[in-house]
């Protein structure tokens, strides 16, 4: 009954050599590599006992995990309230700021460093104005140091987080709105109550992915610095790009384990959003 | 309480706003000031970094090679995963939960880790790591390709559109090349521009892997940080421009939603964005 379809074989087949090229022998040499010892090798678990033992390396997860919690949720905060205010201008306004939201995207990564070291940079121009005005800014405030790696990591966050927030204010309707009203609810009660708990998926599942985001950086963090944040992203990338040190092996174990953080964070966000939204209800 | 929670939003909607677009603005005045040291706004206005930026043929040399890596790789994502994506869905849709989590996997796996991965697998064996870098650019655009091609086909009813073809005595293929490819090609175009922008400005794999032997305007931009604060705005406006073009385009393919009668090709081309319209905004640098 049924016949032989070609023309499934022809496109697919293509398809899958390029994934598996492209992805999974990567991904599985990476996974491999991660247990041989500097050089290639017998299998070995040297490569973690390093990483766990090395304050250096534990340090870089931290930082990193700290850092992309820290633009995630600073992000995630200004996006809801931000993202309520864009739904509720008129449709064409509305489409109109998120073309233009969506623009300020392409800001990310080298142009968008660069963009803050003009202005905020030990020549920039507001570290310049202030100073103009006898205002020294470099004891609050240094862009090469965490504060100003976290400006950049929440700005590239913020154009993420309300394309996707945006449609899930359309799940709550205005009738919903209306009837709270009616039945004596004030709009903080009705956030509370309904819109709240019906977001949180969304909110949750969105700072996954900021979360996601802002971990695997690389960008932004090397052009301020080259390799001199210790992050975990910027760690790999100095451990297996071609100069004297490189220990791809040592780079493969810290992949893994980033990938594994990613994992884990998004597991626990899954299970922490049907825990709260449970009780919220 | 209720002033508070109703001026909230508009506020943290300003804000956003305005820090969005500060560094923008800066920029493009940084990129145009003859001087701008000890004033608020800039001493004089010129067009001399631009004209010095475009008479280097580094530069012209480094956006070149951009413009071909990426359109290179967008076509080829087209051609490996359009039609893939279209007898999947619907001659295999069991296949479809696999592909899927592959379309998730590719977006949640961050460049870096790609990078390590590819360096392992394909470095010093003989192989250019620019084709290499290719190879991966057209697999991480699966996400915006399949997504954007599996909505379109849904928008035009592909499953009916190939039983009228064949009923009419068309081959599978010629249907189709004939029928279906014509009709969800504004989709397509879609998530082409979409992806080409996205690899336009890709740095992580392109740095780790390539460096300075293929030096794309990404990297010419990193060259230049350090050098000329001027010259790197002008880098990073011509750049911002390039793709506020490319958005323009985007949004006029996919109509505006205020239309009260929508063209057929205009919604086709709109099912292509939501998705995509989202993830685009991913560090993809």
């Amino acid at each position: 009954m049924k016949r032989f379809n070609s023309m499934l074989y022809i496109t697919v087949i293509p398809l899958f050599i390029f994934v598996a090229l492209f992805m999974f022998v990567p991904l599985f040499t990476m996974i491999s590599g991660s247990f041989q010892p500097d050089g290639g090798g017998a299998f070995t678990l040297t490569q973690y006992t390093e990483i766990f033992t090395n304050p250096y390396y534990l340090k870089a997860f931290e930082n990193s995990i700290l850092i992309s919690l820290l633009s995630s949720l600073i992000g995630i905060a200004a996006a809801v309230f931000a993202t309520y205010a864009i739904t509720r201008f008129p449709k064409h306004i509305q489409e109109r700021v998120l073309v233009i939201t969506n623009l300020t995207s392409n800001f990310a990564g080298i142009p968008l460093a660069f963009a803050f070291i003009v202005l905020l940079g030990n020549s920039g121009l507001f570290t310049l104005l202030f100073r103009q005005f006898g205002i020294d800014m470099s004891a609050a405030f240094d862009l090469y140091s965490w504060s100003g790696l976290t400006v950049i990591y929440v700005y590239f966050q913020l154009p993420l987080a309300i394309m996707l927030l945006y449609p899930m204010y359309y799940a709550i309707q205005d009738n919903w709105k209306e009837a709270a009203s009616l039945l004596g609810a004030s709009p903080f009660q009705f956030w509370r109550r309904i819109g709240l708990p019906i977001l949180l998926p969304g909110i949750a599942g969105t700072f996954s992915i900021l979360f996601a985001n802002a971990m695997g950086a690389y960008a932004s963090a090397y052009a301020l610095t080259g390799s001199n944040y210790n992050l975990v992203p910027v760690r790999i990338g100095a451990l297996v790009s071609g100069d004297i040190f490189a220990r791809p092996e040592l780079g493969s174990a810290l992949g893994v384990l980033l990938g594994l953080t990613l994992l884990a964070a998004m597991l626990v966000n899954e299970w922490l959003t049907r825990k709260v939204r449970r009780d919220l209800l | 309480m209720t002033r508070l929670t109703r001026s909230l939003p508009m506020v943290a909607f300003a804000a956003v706003l305005i820090y969005l677009f500060i560094p923008v603005i800066a920029t493009l005045l940084y990129s145009l000031a003859t001087s701008w040291n000890k004033t608020i706004l800039p001493e004089g206005l010129t067009l001399q970094w631009f004209g010095e930026l475009f008479r280097d043929t580094r530069f012209i040399q480094a956006f070149g090679r951009s413009l071909l890596l990426s359109s290179a790789a967008t076509i080829a994502a087209v051609v490996v995963i359009v039609p893939a994506t279209f007898a999947i869905s619907l001659y295999a849709p069991k296949l479809e939960r696999w592909v899927q989590t592959l379309v998730m996997l590719t977006y949640a796996v961050p460049g870096v880790i790609m990078a390590v991965g590819l360096i392992r697998a394909y470095s010093g064996k003989g192989f250019s790591m620019i084709i290499i870098v290719f190879g991966a650019y057209v697999i991480g655009m699966l996400p915006f390709m399949y997504q954007g091609t599996r909505n379109s086909l849904r928008a035009v009813q592909a499953g009916s559109l190939m039983e009228a073809a064949e009923l009419l005595g068309a081959s599978r293929m010629k249907a189709f090349i004939r029928v279906i490819v014509p009709n969800i090609m504004p989709g397509i175009l879609v998530s082409a521009l979409l992806s080409f922008s996205i690899l336009f400005g890709e740095f992580v794999l392109i740095n780790i892997l390539v460096g300075g032997r293929f030096e794309t305007m990404q990297l010419y931009l990193y060259a230049k940080l350090n050098t000329s604060g001027h010259i790197a705005s002008a880098i990073t406006v011509t750049y911002f421009i390039l793709m506020a073009i490319l958005s323009a385009w985007i949004v006029k393919l996919t109509g505006r939603t205020s239309k009260p009668n929508k063209e057929p090709s205009a919604a086709v081309a709109e099912a292509a964005i939501p998705t995509t319209k989202a993830m685009m905004s991913k560090e993809a640098s």
